[in-house]
């Protein structure tokens, strides 16, 4: 299984992605830098965390237009595999890769905790490892993850099963439209969600429900259990 | 260009040099000096940078042990965990700016702390703030709360670094000066630690980072002076923090440090390019001449007295091996950062700046630097408190109520709505957050080991006995990392305190620190770093003295540890170390007497150090998986919070004695501790032979805390009281303190 991570200056939690690639499939990803026009031939480029450029423009919009981005929008045209956390959702967004928008928090304040998920569509490329409803721990830790999306964008997402995470049991930490935690693209393929699966993926995180999402991708057997 | 101003009195004393300081500045340089030059000998010469009336005494701390690698003196301290491997840390004030502009402030007083550990080649991997409010009810201070949490997350969140703890303290006595301590600690190989001292003649110095501005032109002079009804003016002396360019700053550093290239390197924090320069010259008995010209600016038309005080952020210093350069700047390039070769290394001792040409300053760099001077201010020690006998203190009507109350008192309420506001899991190694004794992070890569973080002082025991505050601080903050388990390696002081040219309040400054020497010696537990802010007072009022200690320990075995939030049915709960009797300038007696009085708990170190090894050991063999310090509330917030943390209830018998005293007395040198039944009986034994007191203080279990004959709550009643005050405060809902029901 070979994996890829996207560098952008500002980004800080590519570290902890590279670590939680590392674990759970034994290889650590290539990284690719900003500038960089292509991407190695993988079957995951993930875009991590952070604050690239600072979000000093919108969260992601400064990043959405460097090279290594137009890289990543043609690997998705083509079918690779996309994962965007955080930043990375945002970047997402703001490339056009997948629609709407994050704003900032209701509280317009950072918020870092333990939510709760529900995975709404386990059929995606990206939730195989997960039961259809299954609630599972996952930590946050943004200030603009606010998900918003127009009436008949939501509806599209929705009808299409798009929307593949919700905040559950009343824990939506930002106040994000339908409670939304994550979304995939029409296709499939690009998943951008807010929280931090690669930070729950080992017994010292606290608890491995991450896991999941990056074996199921990967085409990994699931160690949901461990 | 237009003339200089002349060099009159009143300017003189604009700089913060009194007329004896200056008279030593004309003898030393045999003439009138520059306004340039005034303004060097004012950045340096000042409180915040000279040290000029803690020097002595700081001298007399214990900065040495087995693992101590570099003591104070160095942008951190450096102490080694084994394996190649040392942590470096340090711990900060930014006292000052933070109460004029909060967000900024705070901001930049995590960014300055940063740099600090990363100048030495370590990777931060931790980092504290100890806050500390006026009264709830000043109309200041929820302001100054929102915007010093926000600007501590906006800039440690951004730069990526997980927030594993601290500490929010409210007192009247910080009405009009709050403190924001932050501390960071990074992690570094042990053979490739990056010093300041100056090395070889003639070699590059460069400057690196962002781009220089007028921001925060005079900052360290305006940090040592007092407070008064022209601190509006003096928003323009704070700087403005980026921690993009920071981040991007830690990346391109790290990887020069790789190359070989930095031959000596300095951060530019307080004072700037005057003050890291000097330090790096004067440090390695070499002069430094600087072309401003060549200095990287962001704004036109700049002065020669701007850039030398300008401390705008996320900027260094180093000298370069001229071999590199070429790598080195293309390092810098790739992460959009200035690098910029601004002067060189000379043999002559002498500090020159060349501006637009000409000579702007010409000094001797040792007597700016190491050399600056030292005084020794004339001080009182403060009235011992009488003792506060218990039986002299109303007892409770409700115990259970009393604890509502202090559950919901803004100091011992939950933090929950600052820490939510940092990122503290960000580098996946936080194995203990925010809320327990100490934050706890694996060491990355390291198999097994840990280390812990605990920031600690208790300010009223400070005001009412600086020496046995001192002293107490040093040991609540070895007890909590004792807490979790871990070995207490070494710590870092932040001393924050009035004027020191008042001789009582230099009174506290010097037992404070007779305290802190004290109890570091007796727990071989050195200080490696710190600093010192003084002149904390406005209007004539000083703060409360404040001695924040932050300290470091290690974990070896991270699987054995203990929490305070794994307390589960069926544990035994002991208390290690005697009942309690001593309300004294407790939080008891503040929050439920409103007596601010007595003498504070005294401070037994041999003691301190037996239970602490005691309970240490236990936890270390596994046996002890909860363990809770008992510090501000006694037994029963210790017992409470233990419980809340871990959703679990408890039936306690405390000891004999007025209730109020075995409650919420404030003896120190203990533990609240669980273990399974099975552990007990060798447990118990262990502690006879050790001489360690020991009560049996019952089961876990069930969904209420009893403690016989004094209260009875459920853990859901008391976890609302805890987690309400903050948010509630906050948001300006609060009408008034919570009733105690």
């Amino acid at each position: 299984m070979k994996t890829a991570v996207v560098l952008l200056p500002g980004l800080n939690r590519d570290r902890d992605m590279i670590a939680a690639l590392t674990t759970i499939t034994g290889k650590a990803p290539q990284t690719v830098w900003q500038t960089e026009t292509t991407l190695p031939d993988v079957d995951l480029v993930v875009v991590p965390g952070g604050f690239s450029f600072g979000d000093y423009l919108r969260c992601g919009a400064i990043a959405a237009r460097s090279p290594v981005m137009r890289a990543v929008a043609a690997a998705a045209e083509k079918g690779v595999p996309v994962l965007g956390v955080c930043n990375g959702f945002q970047i997402l967004c703001e490339a056009g890769l997948l629609p709407g928008a994050l704003m900032r928090n209701a509280a317009l304040r950072f918020v870092c905790r333990e939510v709760k998920l529900e995975v709404v569509n386990a059929e995606t490329r990206f939730t195989g490892a997960y039961r259809q409803g299954q609630v599972i721990r996952c930590p946050v830790a943004h200030h603009d993850g606010n998900y918003f999306a127009d009436a008949a964008t939501l509806k599209r997402l929705q009808d299409e099963g798009r929307i593949v995470f919700r905040y559950a049991e009343g824990t939506n930490p930002n106040g994000a439209i339908a409670d939304i935690a994550g979304i995939v693209n029409e296709a499939g393929n690009v998943l951008g969600m807010m929280p931090h699966p690669e930070n729950l993926v080992e017994a010292e995180h606290g608890g491995t429900d991450g896991r999941g999402i990056f074996e199921s991708v990967l085409g990994m057997s699931p160690s949901l259990a461990a | 260009m237009t003339a200089e101003p002349a060099i009159t009195p009143e300017l003189v004393a604009a700089h913060g040099l009194k007329p004896d300081e200056y008279d030593r500045v004309l003898s030393l340089i045999g003439r009138e000096p520059t306004l340039t030059e005034l303004g060097i000998f004012s950045a340096m010469w000042n409180e915040h940078c000279s040290y000029k009336s803690s020097k002595k005494w700081l001298r007399t701390l214990p900065t040495k042990g087995e693992r101590v690698i570099q003591g104070p003196g160095e942008n951190a301290g450096v102490v080694d965990i084994g394996d190649g491997l040392c942590v470096v840390f340090k711990m900060e004030s930014h006292n000052h700016p933070s109460y004029i502009e909060p967000y900024q402030g705070a901001a930049t007083g995590v960014g300055g702390i940063l740099r600090d550990v990363f100048t030495m080649g370590a990777r931060p991997i931790a980092a504290m703030n100890a806050l500390r409010f006026g009264a709830p009810d000043h109309p200041k201070t929820r302001h100054l709360v929102a915007g010093v949490v926000a600007g501590v997350g906006g800039y440690g969140n951004s730069f990526g670094v997980p927030t594993v703890g601290g500490e929010v303290n409210f007192h009247s006595r910080y009405n009009g000066n709050c403190l924001v301590n932050a501390f960071a600690a990074g992690l570094a190989k042990t053979d490739a630690i990056f010093y300041s001292k100056a090395e070889g003649v003639g070699l590059p110095v460069v400057y690196l980072g962002a781009k220089t501005g007028r921001d925060g032109v005079g900052g360290a002079t305006m940090a040592s002076a007092e407070f008064d009804e022209t601190i509006e003016e003096k928003r323009p002396t704070v700087q403005v923090g980026d921690p993009f360019t920071e981040k991007c700053l830690l990346e391109a550093c790290l990887e020069l440090m790789q190359t070989g290239a930095v031959i000596a390197i300095q951060d530019m924090g307080a004072a700037g390019l005057t003050c890291s320069a000097v330090e790096m010259g004067a440090k390695g008995d070499l002069g430094i001449e600087l072309d401003l010209d060549a200095v990287p600016v962001r704004e036109a038309r700049m002065t020669a007295y701007e850039m030398m005080l300008s401390e705008s952020q996320e900027r260094m210093l180093m000298v370069l091996d001229p071999d590199k350069r070429a790598e080195a700047e293309a390092i810098f390039v790739k992460w959009g950062l200035d690098f910029a070769v601004v002067g060189r290394t000379t043999d002559d001792l002498r500090f020159r700046v060349l501006w637009e040409g000409r000579e702007v300053a010409d000094l001797p760099i040792k007597k700016l630097g190491d050399e600056a001077p030292e005084y020794e201010r004339p001080f009182v020690a403060p009235k011992q408190r009488p003792l506060i006998d218990a039986a002299e203190v109303p007892a409770p009507e409700d115990c259970g109520a009393a604890l509502l109350s202090l559950l919901a008192s803004p100091d011992l309420c939950s933090r929950r709505w600052v820490f939510e506001q940092y990122d503290t899991l960000i580098q996946g190694n936080s194995l203990q957050r925010p809320g327990g004794d100490a934050g706890v992070v694996r060491v990355d890569g390291h198999p097994a080991k840990a280390l812990a973080f605990s920031s600690d002082v208790t300010p009223r025991y400070c005001e009412a006995d600086p020496y046995r505050g001192g002293a107490q601080a040093v040991a609540e903050c070895w007890r909590n990392l004792t807490a979790v388990g871990a070995e207490p390696l070494a710590a870092t002081d932040n001393l924050n305190f009035g004027n020191p040219e008042k001789p009582e309040l230099m009174g506290q400054f010097v037992k404070a620190v007779e305290g802190i020497g004290a109890a570091c010696t007796a727990l071989a537990f050195p200080i490696v770093s710190g600093n010192v802010s003084l002149y904390n007072e406005t209007q004539g009022q000083a703060i409360l003295p404040t001695p924040t200690i932050g300290g470091v320990g290690l974990i070896e075995d991270r699987t054995k540890t203990a929490r305070v939030d794994s307390l589960k049915a069926g544990d035994v709960l002991f208390l290690v170390g005697r009942d309690g009797g001593h309300l004294g300038a407790s939080a008891y007696l503040a929050t439920i007497e409103g007596r601010e009085e007595g003498a504070p708990p005294p401070v037994d170190l041999s003691e301190e150090r037996r239970h602490g090894d005691f309970v240490r050991g236990f936890i270390r063999a596994g046996t002890i998986r909860t363990c809770h310090d008992l510090s501000d509330g006694g037994l029963a917030v210790a017992l409470a919070e233990t419980c809340m943390a871990s959703c679990v209830g408890a039936a306690i018998e405390a000891g004999d004695g007025p209730d109020h005293a075995i409650l919420f007395g404030e003896d120190q040198a203990r533990y609240l501790v669980a273990l399974g039944e099975a552990d007990t009986a060798g447990f118990e034994a262990a502690a006879r032979q050790a001489g360690v007191p020991l009560r049996r203080l019952g089961v876990a279990g069930g969904e209420r805390l009893t403690i016989a004959g004094r209260l009875d709550l459920t853990v859901r009643a008391m976890t609302v009281a805890h987690e309400s005050w903050l948010p509630s405060y906050m948001s300006g809902s609060l009408v008034e303190a919570p009733a105690a029901a």
